[in-house]
């Protein structure tokens, strides 16, 4: 549905290079793009103003017109850009030298605080500290049922009282101390911005406890209205932070830019899925690849690590390094991958696809048609493909209820593949000796080709590399 | 084509993987375990039918803003009348006050490019979206052409006509339901967008009307979510159909429909787990529930898609998704009562050709309105703020 904005860009750079360098009007144009990529993020309106100013600014300088490639480099400029803005400031939770230390979590109904309350606890937890969650959601008595659950599944002290929020919150510090514990998540009731009565109950509870951190959960799929809602919260009990959740879905999130940029306060944590280990720092950069719509090879490697089994990795990775992708292989790399999720999206994370292989319309039944012929294979034949003649060609096609041609057709774009394939053990191998060499703890990964006869530009600089493990 | 596309993706899935457990290799080499900050994630089972109740489960609650009002304020028995109901132009302050405003910019002036630009921006802001403002826009620029407008107020009023006619095809707008028969309507959506609260407000509307209504706790995995239920079930004299805990929704939708059947109910409301609608394996189980439902023909009435009105474009990509799963025929946008302004209902219309029905609008059981295209606009464009 959405273009990504190096498709965007691409049929204006093409017109560039043959001339070499940009014009104000180029730069014009080109923002006008970067602009609509932006609003497609659902990124704030008037914040895409004052960013596309701040772009242009650096863009019409000299740093674009030397540039070999005009158009990559404006990218970049973007790319940086985003980057700066979202995580200009580091954020870091504020811990109170005299404990507990107070944390709020504040935001609109459905924003996800009592689960990110949860997911915090466990996190917190994992890095040696001691959290007591607090259920200060009275509105609607399941709530406090809900967190009480949670905090028994992330095994940490719950504490709450049948009185009002503000009492819950105050008797909640005094239990913190009485337990020992030193860090108090108070997880408060959904309300509206607009709702003045509860704001004010927001106010009152923030002035009893002081919370150290006060920090604002926002769907990452929200769209204009984050603006609106992050700048009343911050007004009313001034905000530390933000928790962007739901970001495993496919929206933009563009939120996360217009709300940093409106309050300035960082973003802290992002929920990537339902399972309570689902949480963890927020990665600007890659916050910035997917505003823009290039794909998210961390997202992949994630979703490889979630899906795929030790075992199976293992077994990748062998035949990998080995460079010998066989049919057999192949059948059994296409389960796994068809676990990630529909294969549009999976595509869709790959950087460098052009935009006609990403907007293929791929029907996962399609693939049934592939497995079917590979399944009508003998072992053997699948390992040497080369074994298949004439009539054993009949006989998968008359097995897999397909026709000699498409078989033809699998074994030839195969070979191809598997030549590339080769190519890319090398890659692998070198990362692997880089680490075992153990030197220094950062691994830089290796930048990974865009794909054998699919020639994609697009991406900046080649791929983000790896993240330090 | 398929097949490199597929080729290259296994490949460079392969890849990554590989990478992986290099990376790793060199971490235990180095015999160092993971930063605190960086927990790495363990392999996870994705199964759709996790016995293990998740986050989800409870994610349920979150997803009711309704169930937060004081039980006081509810005085369900004495139910409102229908009459009451609350016009949707009172509700729309927040959606109003941003049009006029921006229109109060461009008024008084000669059209130029910044009427445009104001115009477009106002549009934006509600989250209608480009292409939907961009089409939109064009049209009023043809029709400013024809009638050779001068005035912004011209322009103000034929963009006003063209959120009508967007809005205003044919569709219909009622929720299904044939008496004397048993009627089915499902709920679908992301997560925290209110469909339990949706449900319990229709529920009470039904009854009101005087039809026997059965919930179905069709959101299996979170024992909270029935309970939820429940408490609607309780409030407005609606029955309460629900499984075990982590037992298969679809045998929860298949009992209670059983159950109507033989207690004479005419209207089953199901309710389901908020998924996202990325999720393959969950939207499997969608579409599955909807055969269950579809086993007794004609009894399913409305599939309806919840929509938060804050929701961004991402709305536009839900509606596609689940319409692909499970056939949505119309939308229930919630929480407009907020600043939001909903402009995504005019993208999903436009785009997607499926019809807003309801729209909730406050806490009340009576918050829940009809969805009256004409009325929408006339509200978006009302002067008197």
């Amino acid at each position: 549905m959405f273009d990504a904005l190096s498709d965007r860009l691409d049929g204006i750079f093409s017109k560039l290079r043959s001339r070499g360098r940009l014009t104000e009007k180029d730069v014009d144009e080109i923002s006008r793009e970067i602009r609509l990529a932006l609003l497609e993020a659902d990124v704030n309106v008037r914040v895409v103003k004052s960013f596309i100013g701040r772009v242009k600014e650096r863009a019409v300088g000299a740093e674009v017109a030397k540039a070999l490639d005009p158009g990559q480099q404006f990218i970049k400029i973007v790319h940086e850009e985003l980057v700066a803005t979202l995580g200009g400031t580091t954020g870091k939770l504020t811990m109170s030298p005299k404990p507990p230390t107070v944390l709020m979590l504040a935001g609109l109904q459905g924003s996800g605080k009592t689960t990110a309350a949860a997911k915090l606890a466990k996190l917190l937890k994992s890095q040696g500290l001691h959290p007591l969650l607090v259920g200060a959601d009275l509105q609607r008595p399941a709530a406090v049922e809900q967190l009480r659950v949670l905090a028994g599944r992330v095994d940490v002290p719950f504490y709450s009282e049948a009185t009002d929020p503000v009492s819950v919150a105050r008797g909640a510090i005094e239990e913190a101390q009485r337990l020992g514990r030193n860090f108090v998540i108070v997880d408060t009731a959904g309300r509206l911005q607009i709702d003045n009565d509860l704001m004010d109950e927001l106010k009152a509870i923030a002035a009893a406890v002081q919370p150290q951190n006060t920090l604002l959960v926002v769907d990452a799929m929200t769209g204009q209205e984050a603006v609106n809602v992050a700048e009343a919260f911050n007004d009313a009990v001034g905000l530390d932070g933000v928790i962007l959740t739901k970001i495993d879905g496919d929206a933009r999130g563009g939120a996360a830019l217009s709300v940093k940029e409106v309050v300035g306060k960082p973003i802290l944590f992002a929920g990537t899925g339902e399972k309570l280990d689902e949480f963890e720092p927020f990665h600007p950069d890659r916050m910035a690849s997917r505003i823009l719509g290039m794909g998210d090879v961390l997202t992949l490697i994630e979703k490889v690590e979630a899906t795929f089994e030790e075992g199976e990795k293992r077994k990748a990775e062998e035949i990998l390094e080995s460079g010998r992708l066989t049919l057999e292989d192949f059948l059994e790399q296409m389960q796994q991958i068809k676990r990630m999720g529909p294969l549009q999206n999976v595509l869709g994370m790959l950087p460098g696809v052009p935009k006609e292989v990403r907007n293929a319309e791929i029907d996962d039944k399609d693939i049934g048609r592939i497995e079917a012929i590979i399944r009508s294979m003998t072992p053997e034949e699948r390992r040497k493909p080369e074994l298949i003649n004439g009539s054993r060609r009949t006989r998968i096609a008359q097995g897999s209820g397909t026709s000699t041609s498409e078989i033809n057709n699998l074994l030839k774009q195969f070979k191809q593949v598997q030549t590339m394939m080769k190519g890319m053990g090398g890659l692998t191998r070198k990362a692997k000796g880089k680490g075992k060499k153990g030197k220094g703890n950062k691994l830089k990964g290796p930048k990974l080709p865009t794909g054998g006869g699919l020639t994609g530009s697009g991406l900046p600089g080649g791929l983000p590399g790896f993240p330090p493990r | 084509m398929l097949v490199v596309i597929l080729v290259v993706l296994v490949a460079l899935v392969l890849v990554s993987a590989g990478v992986i457990v290099a990376v790793r290799a060199a971490g235990r080499s180095k015999a160092r375990g993971p930063l605190a900050g960086e927990p790495t994630a363990p392999p996870v089972e994705r199964a759709v039918a996790t016995p293990t109740p998740t986050v989800d489960e409870l994610e349920a609650l979150l997803r009711a803003p309704d169930v937060e009002a004081p039980p006081a304020e509810v005085p369900a028995p004495e139910a409102p009348e229908i009459v009451e109901r609350p016009r949707l132009r009172d509700r729309l302050g927040g959606t109003r006050k941003a049009f006029s405003g921006a229109f109060g910019r461009i008024r008084g002036r000669k059209i130029d490019d910044d009427t445009w630009d104001e115009l477009e921006e106002s549009l934006l802001l509600a989250d209608v979206g480009m292409l939907t403002t961009t089409r939109l826009l064009d049209a009023v620029r043809t029709g400013a052409k024809e009638t050779s407008a001068t005035e912004p107020d011209e322009l103000i009023a034929l963009l006003r006509d063209e959120v009508v006619a967007l809005l205003a095809d044919d569709a219909d707008r009622s929720l299904r339901l044939t008496p004397g028969e048993q009627n089915v309507w499902m709920f679908v959506g992301v997560n925290g967008v209110g469909k339990t609260t949706t449900i319990g407000k229709l529920a009470a509307q039904r009854v009101e009307e005087g039809h026997r209504v059965v919930l179905a706790a069709g959101d299996t995995f979170r024992a909270a979510a029935a309970d939820q239920l429940q408490l609607w079930a309780e409030r407005t004299g609606g029955e309460l159909v629900r499984g075990q805990e982590g037992a298969d929704p679809s045998s929860v939708v298949f009992d209670a429909m059983s159950a109507a059947a033989s207690r004479g109910a005419d209207l089953v409301l199901v309710d389901t787990a908020g998924r996202l609608h990325t999720k393959k394996n969950l939207m499997d189980e969608l579409s599955k529930l909807r055969r269950i439902v579809d086993r007794t023909p004609g009894a399913l009435k409305e599939v309806m898609l919840v929509i938060d009105a804050s929701t961004g474009q991402n709305g536009l990509v839900q509606a596609k998704q689940f319409a692909e799963a499970v056939d949505v025929t119309g939308i229930a946008l919630t929480k407009l009562d907020g600043t939001s302004k909903g402009g995504i209902v005019l993208a999903i219309q436009a785009e997607l050709g499926i019809p807003v029905k309801v729209v909730g609008v406050g806490e009340g059981t009576g918050d829940l309105i009809e969805f009256d295209p004409a009325e929408f606009a006339s509200a978006l464009f009302s002067d008197d703020v």
